[in-house]
């Protein structure tokens, strides 16, 4: 098929006008913008052009133990003792102020991460919206939700978020905790500040009593003196597993409760009897959806051989109208790569698959020279025992193996430290059924991949986390059942 | 006629269905705390315990598959098989220092404790499933699963009703556990084992050495193949050291601390859920 | 070479085909782009007539429509045909002679494709031998949905044979197959069967053309294309008639089928009422102002 058209689209850059990045932001700590102790700021960039978009505050241990004991004191003295349906309609509040200004955080988060318009305005800012109106509800309903108990918040939470879902990651963390009482210190990613400071306006105009979220800024240490402080008494983390295994580590013997979701290497699994066509759309979903930033990315693809070829020359196509550049630009479907670290490790995987005799297509895109950037790819001839289909990439990377039955199926999807999620595609639903079941992931996307909701509770198995998030179970590690 | 020279009982390690010495000849003497007795106990050592291990982890599919209704029924079973076998944990619980009121509620408690259980086996995922009303034309549902291979450290102050309390919860969710018995009172959970092994429980299910904490407990909480670990005392570095080992693979530490087996609230579903993974599956709904 | 067997029962899922409709059609087309689709659509209508009240009269105001609708804008292309019944297919050709517009004429029984095969053939044999330059023939829906695919190939088969060189296009009255996998079905059996063109629908049943339709269509297409090496057009038909419709019905085809198929000879748009928008928004794109339908003539 020939995709190189004479019809071009023009660019169509969603407008910035309305658009306001301050030179720089502190820390929100007790209600306030403070800044930190030591005055130090880092700089955020877009990573599409590599300019400065603002100065950020880098909070300091000391300024971390300024935003413990706020949330300690609103906690103790304001938000546990509140009506839990005054509670949630503080959290109704936020919920409509983010759809008010979704317009705003889609271009900010496409700005600061990379990730294009088109997905931060359909996805990350309406279904962060939407978790926290799902949550609100909960505030005044928890007697009903853990049959026999009754529930009690836990505290302080200490939240620590990703660089690739920003404002819906904290949405996650946030909302759930909020609802049941818990007031919250949350770290942003250090790439990726700028959404979080534009939440804690929100939070400002919501009038949300001063200390019930503060948010502090900055880099593994921030988020390691979080951990660490003793006033913490729930961590919850999003981000790779060996951070993760870190802070288990950190938190042992401390008492403090946690919930992990780390890693993931899913397999997306297509059956010959599969709608083909939309199984392609999935892998493409799949893998290319926000760069591959994504930890439940379907990375490891495993095809029936009976039609692998087709399936694989479908993919290869379709891979050909992927429209890669400017974030902003409306009809980009992959954008920058967050930060030339993550660019430096795909690029390195990339090499590796390539050295272990992995054969590499790319779809012929061109790229920005400014900015990081890679071409969507994908790897055939490779297995199991190869390291693009064992580790994390965490981008635009899929390792494509074929099979012949299910039971060999099962094995190698299950053949992998890690369980967050898995893809199945057939059109026979007892299949579905039987692979669902015997795929060992938290999330199991049937004929579809990569769909979230706030109703639906995500987190992994083995190394890939521990506990949920997201639904009626995304409440549980916020309480302590009496 | 002369005293008759009673047959003294050997107690061995239980593992995938067996009754094997411990592989490293070891042993620890064992005396009641009115010196009446002394007994012979296996000192399990971590290859016993990788050996369970394997034999959990190849019994943790035919398990976990197992019908609800019929993994209620084996434990049904084993509740009614202990009730057969009064009189030896009266024996044992006695020597191990109960009083004989102690011991009586003790055993009558073990049995309830298993038939509680067993009623949980089909109704806890009725109980604890849902379908999310997701935003999408799709079908969403969230339901539990078994976490895979547990093992186990038992409460060291109360030993059959200890044991009960942590094994059922386990293997009623479909789990398959290698639970460590207590150090200080080691002889019911072997009787229990025994138990177990006509109780038409599969080989591998549950597996149980007797042996040292303070030797095993860093095996029990590290093995890369364990899923989740249960510890069962009040000891902080003991916690510490299985919380942080549980770190090496993300396994789910489960922590009781100084607790009151015999309290009814130390039963109960949530119990269950400690062992549990909720599993969310999406698909489309159209024609 | 024909399809083979697993081109037929691929199957297909229908949320997944309205997700990647709705991600088609956000692609946002601006300025040069968009006027570049709206001269290229204009080039692909057939403009179409097909009411029981035609009459010579009518069908002589369509085609002089089609003839001078771009008077205002002499670059603009012409539109590819006007599709006509059998009995007007003479006024059209004589209305139409040196505009290098082309005649097309539905036949088989349309819209039911109620009759026997041989009153079909006699319909297609009269309109080639009037000299349409396109025969638009309707398939045998209850024949198809009882399971006689073979009866519908052989039917479309043995149209073609009539038709000789005069292009066919082979309407399945989607609408009426109910659900996508038909309609991927469908659409194979007409090309196996010597299609030139696969077409939506008659415009008589609701729904008409739909996106998922068109998108199921175009990928049929697109499949038979690498199997056989034949490239078959398309005509959705039935309700477009919003310039903005039919641009996204261009993105969808150049995301599914490429370069090869923008162009009339292998895509066509069957509407009444299209041509006027797509007049209207270049009108707008060259004067910067919003129009009115009352300066753009109802014909």
């Amino acid at each position: 098929m020939n995709y190189k058209t004479d019809w071009v689209y023009n660019p169509a850059p969603e407008s910035a006008d309305h658009v306001r990045i301050q030179e720089r932001y502190d820390l929100f700590i007790n209600g306030k913008f403070i800044p930190s102790v030591k005055n130090a700021y880092f700089k955020t960039i877009n990573p599409a052009n590599e300019n400065k978009l603002a100065q950020v505050a880098e909070a300091q241990k000391t300024d971390v133990g300024l935003a413990v004991r706020a949330a300690k004191k609103a906690y103790e003295n304001i938000w546990s003792k509140m009506d839990p349906s005054e509670r949630g309609k503080y959290i109704f509040r936020i919920a409509r102020l983010i759809q008010e200004r979704a317009r705003e955080f889609a271009v900010i988060e496409s700005l600061d991460g990379g990730k294009p318009i088109r997905e931060s305005r359909d996805v990350d800012i309406p279904l962060a919206a939407a978790h926290f109106f799902y949550y609100a509800g909960w505030a005044d309903k928890l007697e009903y939700a853990f049959p026999g108990r009754k529930t009690q918040p836990v505290g302080v939470a200490g939240q620590i978020i990703p660089w690739n879902f920003p404002l819906l990651m904290a949405a996650w963390k946030l909302a759930p905790a909020l609802a049941t009482g818990n007031t919250v210190v949350l770290k942003p990613a250090e790439t990726t500040p700028l959404t979080a400071m534009k939440l804690a306006e929100i939070i400002q105009e919501c009038e949300l009593p001063p200390g019930v979220v503060n948010i502090v800024n900055g880099g593994g240490e921030t988020g390691q003196a979080l951990v660490e402080h003793p006033d913490v008494d729930k961590i919850a983390f999003t981000g790779s597993t060996e951070v993760g295994k870190f802070i288990m580590k950190t938190v042992a013997g401390t008492g403090k409760k946690y919930t992990l979701e780390l890693g993931g290497k899913a397999a997306n699994i297509i059956f010959e009897d599969a709608p083909l066509d939309q199984a392609v759309e999935g892998i493409i979903t799949g893998i290319f959806f926000n760069q591959g930033h994504v930890c439940c990315a379907g990375s490891r693809l495993f095809v029936q051989e009976s039609v692998a070829e087709t399936v694989i020359s479908k993919l290869k196509n379709r891979m050909e109208t992927l429209i890669v550049g400017d974030p902003l630009d409306k009809n980009t479907d992959i954008g920058a790569i967050n930060s030339k670290a993550q660019l430096d490790k795909i690029k390195m995987y990339v090499d590796i698959g390539q050295k272990e005799g992995g054969e590499i297509f790319q779809s012929s895109c061109n790229l920005p020279k400014k900015g990081y950037w890679h071409a969507p790819s994908l790897f055939t001839g490779v297995s199991q025992s190869h390291r693009v289909v064992q580790e994390e990439i965490f981008g635009p990377v899929l390792a494509i193996q074929s099979f012949r039955t299910v039971d060999e199926v099962i094995a190698k999807a299950n053949n992998t430290p890690f369980g967050l999620s898995g893809g199945v595609w057939t059109d026979k639903g007892s299949k579905i059924f039987a692979l669902s079941k015997a795929i060992r992931a938290g999330v199991i996307w049937a004929n579809t991949f990569n769909k979230f909701d706030p109703s639906s509770p995500f987190g992994g198995y083995k190394e890939s986390g521990l506990g949920r998030e997201g639904g009626l179970e995304g409440l549980m590690p916020y309480v302590h059942l009496v | 006629m002369g005293k008759r020279i009673n047959v003294q009982k050997t107690y061995k390690l239980y593992i995938d269905g067996k009754f094997p010495r411990t592989e490293s000849g070891r042993y620890i003497k064992w005396q009641d705390p009115k010196e009446t007795t002394l007994v012979n106990v296996c000192r399990g050592s971590r290859k016993d315990f990788r050996n369970a291990v394997v034999a959990a982890r190849k019994a943790a599919s035919g398990w976990s598959c197992r019908t609800a209704y019929n993994r209620g029924q084996i434990l049904y079973r084993i509740g009614e098989i202990l009730e057969g076998r009064r009189e030896q944990f009266m024996t044992e619980l006695t020597l191990q220092g109960s009083t004989k009121k102690q011991a009586e509620k003790e055993i009558d408690q073990a049995i309830e404790r298993l038939i509680y259980y067993a009623g949980w086996a089909d109704k806890y995922v009725q109980v604890f499933s849902r379908v999310n009303p997701v935003a999408m034309p799709y079908f969403n549902f969230s339901f539990l699963e078994s976490v895979g291979v547990v093992a186990a450290i038992a409460p060291d102050d109360i030993s059959l009703l200890g044991s009960v309390s942590v094994l059922a919860p386990i293997i009623v969710g479909g789990n398959t556990a290698i639970m460590l018995a207590s150090e200080s009172r080691p002889l019911c959970a072997i009787t229990f084992a025994e138990v177990i092994h006509t109780s038409d429980v599969p080989a591998g299910v549950v597996n149980i050495l007797t042996g040292q904490r303070s030797e095993l407990l860093d095996h029990f909480s590290s093995h890369m193949d364990v899923n989740a670990v249960v510890y069962c005392g009040n000891d902080p570095e003991e916690i510490e050291l299985v919380q942080s080992n549980s770190a090496l693979n993300v396994k789910r530490p489960v922590i009781y601390r100084g607790q009151n087996w015999s309290d009814k609230k130390m039963q109960g579903p949530y119990h269950i859920l400690e062992t549990q993974e909720t599993k969310t599956t999406w698909h489309p709904v159209g024609v | 070479m024909l399809a083979n067997k697993s081109m037929f029962s691929q199957t297909v899922d229908q949320v997944n085909v309205q997700e990647r409709v709705a991600r088609l059609f956000s692609r946002s087309i601006k300025k040069e782009s968009k006027v570049a689709a709206l001269n290229n659509i204009l080039s692909m209508i057939d403009l179409t007539t097909l009411e029981g009240k035609d009459s010579p009269g009518k069908v002589r105001q369509l085609c002089y429509k089609a003839a001078h609708l771009h008077n205002q804008f002499p670059d603009l292309p012409k539109v590819a045909a006007v599709c006509v019944f059998p009995p007007m297919v003479p006024v059209a050709k004589k209305a139409l002679r040196r505009t290098g517009i082309k005649v097309a004429s539905v036949a088989t029984a349309f819209p039911s494709g109620m009759s026997t095969l041989a009153a079909k053939l006699e319909e297609v044999k009269a309109v080639v031998g009037a000299g349409a330059d396109e025969v638009d023939m309707v398939i045998s829906r209850g024949a198809f949905l009882r399971g006689e695919y073979d009866r519908v190939g052989e039917e479309i088969a043995k149209v073609k044979e009539t038709c000789c060189e005069v292009h066919l296009k082979v309407i399945l009255e989607t609408g009426e197959l109910v659900t996508l996998d038909n309609v991927r079905i469908a659409s194979i059996l007409a090309m196996n069967s010597g299609a030139d063109f696969i077409k939506t629908s008659t415009g008589k049943v609701f729904p008409a053309a739909t996106p998922p339709v068109v998108l199921i269509m175009l990928e049929a297409i697109r499949d038979f294309y690498l199997q056989t090496g034949k490239k078959i057009g398309m005509k959705p038909a039935g309700g477009i008639s919003k310039a903005k419709l039919a641009v996204q019905y261009l993105v969808m085809v150049r995301e599914t089928l490429g370069q090869d198929w923008l162009c009339s000879e292998l895509f066509r748009f069957g509407a009444s009422s299209l041509a006027n928008d797509v007049l209207m928004q270049i009108t707008k794109q060259f004067t910067g102002v919003y129009q009115s339908t009352n300066y753009f003539s109802l014909d």
